[in-house]
């Protein structure tokens, strides 16, 4: 099959752009959470007692080696306007999960949560027990130990982390197709646009989003090698 | 002036430590994982122990009864790390700013900058420094905090050892300055002799001796202090009446004033074994090993078949193998340690 300049366009002005920008959006939106719950669990749980600790992030991490369709699933239990959460949530405070675009961040918030969190973790953990001591014996407070020394020595981590959250919670379909399901317009992202015109038959629409999707992930992990270079130029030895 | 008294258990690790500084140079003296740097960590408040008392100049900065516990950022105490600990973020500047409070002027470093030789290298970041260079940056941050007390855990063995030389002449002449308490932490005997007034020897968490440093390498009172002052010969030994005493492993006798006093080792530093015939207090050479050091022979013998090791360590300009091997040795009573 050839494909023209002419035909090209034609395919292009018939394109429903909606999927990227509900993708974009929930991804965006995922991050953002992931990224302040994910640093502040990653802080939290590293003074937690140790048996704890083993719990908490053992929880914490589930989400990542769940199947995200039995994610979905337990969502689903949760949210559901005939379960006592679900109901409680849409009749008291008119917020709704299920079929939703807030479906579609959550979902995607939750798979995304542990890539977010466990590199915040590994990011804090390398830093120099020392140096946070040295800060203290020198009189700096601790909320400016953790803006002023923690976090800066912890960003190339935590950004490659948010890279890696922004990737997956951009690429969600197990979750979101159980918990937000796919409506044109509303929570049709673009991973389950691709499986519905694959379904369809439909093979141009989903190679194009298969092609933007690949783009992405590829800038994402440019991204990350890029700040896994930073990384490298403040540690003491060369 | 510090006074510290603690107790901490961890895990199998039972720390209890008793010291006073007044203003002067202390030192800790203890072998690795004796538990000298969670004393440290204890005193700057980093570590919190079980229970006990920490003073410092009438401040009261730990008492497990009276329930206090001030935070390490109000204690004034500057610690020197054995990795110097600095930020690796900041420049030279920043890291000696980073302890002078709110919004320092940055000129306010200038004056710690040039009393530590740092000029030119104001904004460069520590991993462009030498590790001489950290370690200046690392006390001129500690100073410029102005601390009350200083410890130091083991400032020097990071250092390439054709630097320590210099590093060690220069924190001196800063210590000497400055005349406020400070505990030093090493398990080198030398940098002890040569930069503390006082030392408690630290053994297995739990502070033995506290005496002034000569009086400590001439006279150690207990055995830990002697091992730790670099008695290289300790054997087992017992009383056999008043002026002689037994050391099986050795095979022999000596003759040492013993009356009145339970003896259960003793100890002979390798470097006051002198060559003799024979006589009193003689140790014959039955077998031998020499081993060469840069500097020194190192020569150690048994005095007879499956006898205790016996080291004698003599300057290369004294001795020399080519001398042919002595016959024996002998120790004058004043050098024969007991315990």
């Amino acid at each position: 099959m050839e494909i023209g300049v002419q035909e090209f366009i034609a395919f292009w002005r018939q394109l429903d752009f909606a999927p990227l920008w509900i993708s974009l959006k929930t991804g965006i939106v995922a991050t953002a959470v992931s990224f302040f719950l994910g640093i502040f669990a990653a802080c939290k749980i590293a003074r937690a007692p140790a048996k704890l600790r083993v719990v908490l992030d053992a929880l914490l991490t589930l989400p990542m080696v769940l199947p995200p369709t039995a994610a979905g699933f337990f969502l689903l239990l949760l949210f559901s306007r005939r379960r006592l959460i679900g109901a409680v949530l849409y009749e008291r405070f008119g917020i709704l999960a299920v079929q939703t675009w807030l479906g579609c961040v959550l979902a995607a918030t939750v798979i995304s949560f542990p890539l977010m969190y466990k590199n915040a973790k590994a990011a804090f953990e390398q830093i120099d027990k020392n140096i946070v001591y040295a800060a203290r014996t020198l009189g700096i407070p601790e909320w400016k130990i953790f803006f002023k020394i923690i976090f800066p020595s912890a960003k190339p981590g935590i950004l490659s982390g948010t890279v890696l959250t922004f990737a997956r919670a951009l690429g969600e379909y197990g979750a979101t197709s159980m918990l937000a399901g796919n409506i044109a317009g509303r929570t049709g992202t673009v991973s389950q646009n691709i499986a519905v015109a694959l379904q369809g038959g439909d093979y141009a629409e989903a190679g194009f989003w298969a092609c933007v999707v690949l783009i992405f992930a590829l800038l994402c992990i440019i991204g990350i090698n890029i700040f896994g270079e930073m990384s490298h130029r403040f540690r003491n030895k060369q | 002036m510090l006074e510290v008294r603690i107790k901490k258990n961890v895990g199998q690790f039972y720390l209890d430590c008793e010291f006073a500084v007044g203003n002067e140079v202390f030192a800790l003296l203890g072998a690795s994982g004796s538990g000298k740097s969670m004393t440290l960590k204890c005193i700057a408040g980093i570590e919190t122990p079980d229970s006990g008392r920490i003073v410092l100049d009438g401040r009261i900065l730990f008492d497990s009864e009276k329930k206090i516990n001030v935070v390490p950022q109000k204690r004034r105490v500057g610690y020197l790390f054995e990795d110097y600990a600095l930020f690796p973020h900041m420049t030279v500047r920043q890291n000696i700013l980073s302890g002078m409070g709110k919004r320092p002027d940055g000129k306010a470093a200038d004056e710690y900058i040039s009393r530590f030789f740092l000029q030119g290298l104001e904004d460069a970041w520590p991993h462009q420094l030498s590790g001489g260079q950290k370690q200046r940056v690392a006390m001129a941050r500690m100073l410029a905090a102005s601390p009350d007390v200083l410890l130091l855990d083991e400032p020097f063995s990071a250092l390439d050892s054709h630097l320590r030389w210099e590093i060690e002449r220069q924190t001196r002449a800063v210590l000497e300055e400055w005349r406020k308490p400070t505990v030093f932490v090493s398990h080198s005997r030398d940098e002890v002799f040569r930069l503390c007034e006082r030392a408690a020897c630290i053994c297995q968490g739990k502070t033995e001796e506290t005496a002034a440093v000569r009086e400590l390498f001439l006279h150690p009172a207990t055995m830990t202090a002697a091992v730790l002052t670099g008695c290289e010969n300790i054997a087992e030994a017992y009383v056999l009446d008043s002026s002689h005493i037994a050391a099986p492993a050795w095979g022999i006798t000596l003759h040492v004033p013993c009356a009145g006093r339970t003896v259960a080792a003793v100890g002979i530093r390798a470097h006051y074994l002198k060559i003799a015939g024979n006589g009193e207090n003689y140790f014959p050479v039955h077998t031998y090993r020499i081993l060469e050091d840069a500097f020194e022979w190192n020569f150690s013998f048994q005095t007879k078949e499956d006898g205790g090791w016996i080291q004698w360590s003599v300057s290369k300009t004294d001795w020399s193998p080519a001398e042919g091997i002595p016959e024996g040795f002998r120790v004058s009573q004043s050098d024969i340690l007991l315990f």
